[in-house]
Order: structure tokens, then sequence, then C-alpha cells
């Protein structure tokens, strides 16, 4: 049992060394002539033109159903004119990176980390190597760099879609003042709020390609390590960004409120 | 000699797959590399072309020993080699030509569509496959790729090209079309071929040497003829059953 739970923990040690080791590699080829360009517009073309529809859905329902919630709990208070500032407020800071991101790795997450491990297992990413072609700044930047470039703005898309269906539910439901809803709104929000929340995707956006890039060039086993490897990208990828928000928020109150 | 390996150990954890290989290959020769499944020739290939680190011993490309280089070096060294996969390694979201063009545009940086069309075009000719660019590569036969997997190996008209067990796989008037292609690569294009197989007799058909590795060490080598004759038990038992099978 002891033995196990050390064999465990050195296992771990291992692999978080190894995603150190790769990391470090992707940093330093992302600085690496030669940058292929047109590999980096297709990727911004596939991570974020194509992730539109998904996230305005998304987030105009979130933006909804938090107006819904707020104007309850608000309305007691006779308080619901300030049902766009909380809305506002949680989707700048919260809600808009945390979606727009879940929404990311569950349709490109996944799909970076089945691709590159179908690659690696019919050896395409030998034969690029065989060429002399590094797979990691073929493969792997390319995705980094759109994803750090794409996220903050599908997040500031997120924000905008997120407060106009808050807007339309206060304003059509509940017959909140539109002009006075828009000016709390507006008095509340800051925009250091929205600055938070851009800071928060980018580094979301660089932690989940980085996860699901490294779990699908380290599959092996054919197509069912193609499957856990696509598995473990979104599970890491989404558990990391959760804790890395709770640490950046802790980071950055202080720094941006003093508190 | 164009490769030399010397005392070669490589290991996977617990499981040692090379344990002291030992190899000269001469300069423009056919040389296969022949024995039973899982006795590490394709590792061998791998540590030869830099792709995988050697754990001990040497590897050396005419007087400079990639054993020693920095990744940066071997990625230099490596553009005078071409290896041509198992199973072609494909890249299955391009066509066939968008696969040709891909050493051109990516490896050698040539920005000229004229030129790069010529060259793609020249080589589907050379393999005997004119006018396939744009097909794409799931609509290919198992013998279009593996050819169309050497040309694209042979785009960057390398030095010394390894061909991963080319005939696996095929019928053998596909293997036979294969290995041709390996014989032409060498008289015509006049480069060196290392070739992996378990195809013992078209190994000997084509080869000016052969190397027989068996448990992680090359137990029998030379002209086939010399091969032939080897005492080695296993060499004896696999070349039995080899041309046993092709008396029948």
């Amino acid at each position: 049992m002891g033995n196990m739970l050390i064999k465990k923990l050195l296992q771990l040690f291992e692999d978080v060394g190894i995603f150190f080791e790769f990391l470090g590699k992707v940093l330093k080829e992302s600085v690496s002539k030669p940058f292929r360009w047109h590999l980096y517009i297709n990727e911004i073309e596939l991570l974020g033109v194509n992730s539109v529809p998904i996230i305005l859905l998304a987030c105009l329902a979130i933006g909804m159903i938090f107006a819904l919630q707020s104007v309850v709990l608000l309305q007691p208070f006779q308080a619901e004119i300030g049902t766009g500032a909380a809305v506002a407020v949680a989707l700048a800071q919260e809600l808009a990176p945390i979606i727009t991101t879940l929404m990311l790795i569950a349709k490109n997450g996944s799909a970076m980390a089945a691709e590159l491990g179908t690659m690696r297992v019919t050896e395409q990413i030998d034969a690029l190597e065989s060429m002399s072609i590094d797979a990691v700044h073929y493969l792997v930047v390319p995705r980094v760099v759109a994803s750090v470039l794409v996220f903050p703005v599908l997040t500031i898309l997120a924000n905008l879609v997120g407060s106009f269906g808050s807007y339309f539910i206060s304003t059509t439901l509940y017959g909140i003042d539109a002009a006075s809803y828009m000016d709390y709104m507006f008095d509340v929000l800051k925009s250091v709020d929205i600055v938070i929340g851009l800071i928060k995707s980018v580094v979301m956006g660089f932690m989940v390609s980085t996860i699901s890039c490294f779990h699908g060039l380290h599959v092996s086993q054919g197509a069912k390590g193609v499957g856990e490897g696509s598995t473990r990208a979104v599970v890491t990828s989404s558990v990391s960004i959760l804790v890395a928000d709770y640490l950046l928020t802790t980071i950055m109150r202080p720094i941006f409120f003093g508190i | 000699m164009i490769i030399k390996i010397e005392n070669v150990y490589k290991a996977f954890g617990s499981n040692k797959v090379l344990t002291g290989v030992y190899l000269d290959i001469p300069e423009k020769a056919v040389c296969s590399i022949v024995g039973q499944s899982g006795t590490g020739k394709s590792v061998l290939l791998k540590c030869v072309m830099g792709m995988l680190s050697v754990d001990s011993g040497n590897v050396w490309f005419k007087d400079t020993e990639i054993t020693t280089l920095s990744k940066k070096q071997i990625i230099e060294v490596r553009k005078h080699f071409g290896y041509a996969f198992q199973n072609a390694a494909l890249f299955d979201s391009m066509t066939v030509g968008e696969n040709l063009e891909f050493p051109l545009r990516e490896v050698l940086q040539i920005k000229n569509k004229g030129i790069i069309r010529k060259r793609v075009a020249e080589i589907l000719e050379w393999i005997e496959l004119p006018g396939i660019e744009s097909m794409h590569t799931g609509d290919l036969s198992g013998g279009m790729r593996k050819r169309v997997g050497v040309a694209r190996a042979l785009m960057l008209q390398p030095e010394v090209l390894f061909f991963d067990e080319p005939t696996t796989g095929l019928d053998p008037v596909l293997s036979e079309t294969i290995m041709n292609l390996v014989l032409r690569v060498n008289k015509e294009l006049g480069m060196t071929c290392i070739v992996i197989t378990h195809d013992i007799p078209a190994a000997f058909r084509i080869s000016d040497k052969v190397a027989f590795l068996h448990q992680g060490t090359i137990v029998a080598e030379g002209t086939p003829k010399e091969v032939v004759l080897s005492d080695h038990e296993i060499v004896k038992e696999f070349l039995r059953i080899s041309f046993n099978e092709l008396t029948i």
C-alpha cells in the first residue's frame, strides 16, 4: 500500500516534470524562426471564427439565466435596477472567461488532443521529425498563439452577448427601465473588471492549448490511447482553469482593488 | 562507409531492445536489416536517424558522430536522410499533392508555386502514379500510399533513404512493385537504401548487404550468399521457413 502510494507520487512528479519540460519547449519554440503565419491564421479561424456561434449561444443563455436569478433576489429590496450591474460585473470578472474557456475546451481542447494523438499513433509526427521539422514548433506553437489571441476576443464577445441577454430579460420580462438599467450598469462596471477577465482569458487560453497539445502528443496505444488522451485533456484543462481562476482572483484582487 | 553503427544499446525501461549492435553500411548500397518482429529493427533505424537517443554506443554518418550531436545539429544531419514509413504516415488532412509539396514548402522554403507543381508532377510520374495530385490520401490503396510515402521522402533528395517494412500488408505483386521501386531509387537516383523487412526472399533479391538482427544484436551479416551460409541456428531456421514457403 505504502509502496503503491510512493510509486504513484513518483509517477506524478515525473509527469509534472515532463509537462514543465514541454512548457519550456513551447515557450522557446514560440520565438523561434520560421514564423509560419499561415498556420497561425488557420488556427485563429478554426478556434475563433468557428467558435463564435457556440460562445454566443452559451453566453446569451448565461446572461438571461443570471438576470432571472438576480431579479428574484433583488426585487424584495426594490433593487432590481442593479440586475444589469450585477450581471455585467459577474460576467466581466468570472463568467465570461470561464464559460468561454469551458466551451472552447469542449469544442477545441478535445479536438486538439485527438488530432495530435491520431497524428502520433499514425506516425505523422515521426514523419514531420524525419523531415527535420520540430513537431512542437509546427503543431503546438500555432495552436497556443491562436488560443492566447482568440480567447480574450471571444471573452469580450461573451461579455457583450451575456449583457444583452440580461438586458433583454430585465427590460422585457420585468419591465425595468432601460435607461436606468444602463446608467446603473455603467456606474458600477469599471474597466478594471473587464481587464481582470481578459487577463484570466489569456492565461486560460495558454493553459488549455498547452495541456491539450501535451496530452495529444503523449498519446500511445492506438485508438484507445487517443480516446484516453482526449479525455485527460478535457478533464485536466477544466480542473486546472478553475484552480487557476481562484489563484488569479486571489492575486489580482489586492493589485486592482487593494483588498 | 556512409553509416557506421558501433556497440549501440537502447532500452525502454526494463525492456532491452538493442544490446550491442555493430553494423557498417556502404555508400550507394542497398542494405536490408532482417529479423523477426519485435527484435528492434525500427528502433535501430530511429536511433540511426537521431529520432531516438541511444543509451550507449556510437552512430556515424560519414565523418559525423550523430550520437554526440545536439538536437539542433541532429536536425541538420537528418536533412541527408529520408524515411519511408511502414504505413506511409501521409498527412491525412492533406491531398497527395499537398503531402508532396510539404517538404518543399516547409523544409526547403520554396515559395515559387510553378517550381513546386513541376517537382510534384515529376515525382508522381517517376513513381508511376501521374496525375493523382488532387486525390485525398484516404482514397489511396495500400500500394499507392506506400509509393506516395516514398515519393514524399524523395522530395528532399536525401543521400540515404530508410524503408520501414515496405512490403508489409501488400500482396505479392505489389510487394514486387515496391521492392523494384527500392532498386530504382538505388540505381537511378544513386541513393543508399536501408530496408527493414522480414520479407527474406525480397530482401535477398534486392540487397547488396543483409544484416540479421536477433535479440538486439546482429547475428549474421554480409552479402545474401554469405548470410545463407551462416551457421547461426535462428538464421538457419528463419531462412529455411522463408524459402520453404516460397518453394511451396
